[in-house]
């Protein structure tokens, strides 16, 4: 999933001082799962935002919507007689959506609420952790499915550097060194004969080497 | 002019090898790097010098070993994989052979949170292992990544780090030998406090069959003080210093405990120069590079010979 996390109320304050008319929309999908952007956390942004203004002694008015995804045309679609009616779009969807939203009504003011994150998994209840960096060119085969790009902070294809220490990221003290993880589960699993061979140099091209990506699925779209 | 690398020389003769580290200075001032030649001219074969060690800006490596290949001496340059993409490093590799450069060390880098650059992007385009592989093909097939031609090719005596003490410990001599399939020709390892592990590590990589394809030097590095032994044991990743030798550090009056460091790295040095499958000793003397001609005497590894 992609995460996300609120940004500090203060900066959202400034983003929509001006603005008399809001609207707080949130997406079901992603940030819903990491607790940031769903139905629940749109009602208690707006809350807080009506409490501030009634507070300051300000007129506000703010809508509570959320899309099943905002990065979907179909689901953007209900947003069609609404957004008109407002001064400023408060969006708590992730990069994707907030600029899915904007391409169908270029004319609108949006703006995020949400830091998008990263390409995660939920650990446990109220943690989530990075191992995907969609770099488009997955080769989690060779490393018994821990992301050496993602996972280990200098993302060395061939093999830990030399600062892990007690099983650790020389980084962080507190994350697991992935090269660690990857020899030992493949050795785990007979399979350490796939640390012999030597990587060649990434293709960055199939993460960043034109500028943004697209999938064109011929079938899918007759 | 031709211009070959000292330490390949010295090291194919078969003496064993002595290389020093010279950190360049926090600044622009080229003095600091030729005074610091000075001080290692007699007693090393061959300068390392380090590439913005720990993440800090400092004046740049293949500028230093210019400035000391220019003095005479054989500069090692240090080049790591996390402040340059594949084109800036393959054109360094071409500019430092230009220069006279002979020797290059490959190496990850830091992680640049520990710098005065914790913003920065970490670039790691290429890995170390990659960047060996690089160097190679572009010296001995005359290409870049990718395969073009190289107009000439760059000489280089390709070298790489090994840390006998880090984890996973099992893998690393595995991890040498990746090195040197990729095509490096000499090894400089972490520092060494820990003997006994040192042994085990060189053990392993005998059973690999890596210690007749790879020239090894041992990395030696003088402790200043409990204080400083104390500080590396317990923040410098990756290194390995028992408590026998913080112990014996402490035994000794303040005012002693540099005599006291240099001791243990001559004792170190002799160590090493008895092992089976060690070809060197790398002393790295952090901002002491003054204790570099006393190790090296008293180790009785001078005079340098002359090749």
């Amino acid at each position: 999933m992609i995460t996300g996390e609120r940004k500090p109320i203060s900066e959202i304050k400034e983003m929509i001082a001006p603005y008399r008319k809001v609207l707080v929309v949130g997406c079901g999908s992603c940030v819903a799962e990491c607790a940031a952007g769903g139905e629940k956390e749109v009602g208690l942004l707006s809350s807080a935002l009506r409490m501030d203004a009634k507070a300051a002694g300000q007129e506000r008015e703010v809508r509570e919507m959320t899309l099943d995804r905002q990065c979907v045309y179909e689901f953007i679609d209900q947003l069609t007689d609404v957004v008109g009616q407002y001064d400023i779009v408060l969006s708590l969807a992730c990069g994707a959506g907030v600029q899915a939203v904007a391409e169908v009504f270029p004319n609108i003011n949006i703006v995020p609420a949400l830091n998008t994150t990263f390409l995660g998994e939920t650990k446990e209840a109220g943690l989530w952790l990075e191992n995907c960096r969609g770099c488009g060119d997955c080769k989690l085969g060779f490393f018994a499915a821990v992301c050496p790009i993602t996972r280990c902070a200098k993302g060395l294809f061939n093999g830990p550097c030399g600062g892990s220490r007690t099983d650790c990221c020389e980084v962080d003290s507190e994350v697991p060194c992935a090269w660690q993880l990857i020899v030992s589960r493949l050795e785990a699993t007979g399979r350490l004969d796939l640390l012999r061979k030597v990587h060649p140099p990434a293709d960055w091209s199939k993460q960043q080497g034109r500028g943004p990506r697209k999938i064109i699925r011929e079938d899918q779209r007759t | 002019m031709i211009t070959e690398s000292r330490l390949k020389k010295v090291l194919q003769k078969g003496h064993f090898a002595v290389t020093a580290e010279c950190g360049p200075p926090k600044g622009a001032d080229p003095e600091v790097v030729k005074s610091k030649g000075k001080i290692l001219r007699e007693h090393a074969d061959s300068i390392n010098v380090t590439d913005n060690q720990t993440g800090v800006v400092r004046l740049s490596s293949l500028a230093a070993c210019a400035l000391l290949k220019a003095e005479g001496l054989d500069p090692v340059l240090q080049m790591v994989v996390r402040d340059r993409n594949r084109i800036a490093l393959q054109s360094d590799v071409l500019g430092a052979s230009a220069l006279g450069i002979r020797n290059i060390l490959c190496l990850s880098g830091d992680h640049q949170c520990f710098g005065n650059q914790p913003q920065a992007k970490g670039v790691f385009d290429i890995d170390s292992v990659q960047l060996i592989q690089t160097v190679r093909r572009m010296r001995d097939a005359g290409e870049v990544i990718g395969g073009e031609k190289l107009s000439s090719s760059p000489d280089m005596f390709i070298g790489a780090v090994a840390n006998p003490f880090a984890d996973p410990f099992r893998y690393r001599a595995a991890r040498l030998a990746t090195k040197v399939e990729a095509g490096a020709e000499f090894i400089q390892t972490q520092c060494i406090f820990n003997l006994k592990r040192f042994r085990e590590w060189m053990s392993l990589v005998k059973e690999l069959g890596m210690a007749d394809k790879v020239y090894i030097l041992g990395g030696i590095t003088p402790l200043k003080s409990v204080r400083m032994a104390e500080y590396m044991a317990k923040n410098v990743a990756g290194m390995d210093i028992p408590r026998e030798l913080i112990d014996r550090m402490k035994a000794v009056p303040a005012k002693e405990q540099k005599q006291e460091g240099i001791k243990i790295a001559v004792e170190t040095t002799q160590a090493l120069k008895e092992m089976a499958g060690v070809h060197g000793v790398h002393i790295m003397a952090i901002e002491w590079e003054d204790a570099v001609p006393q190790i090296v005497e008293e180790a009785k590894l001078f005079p340098r010979p002359q090749v």
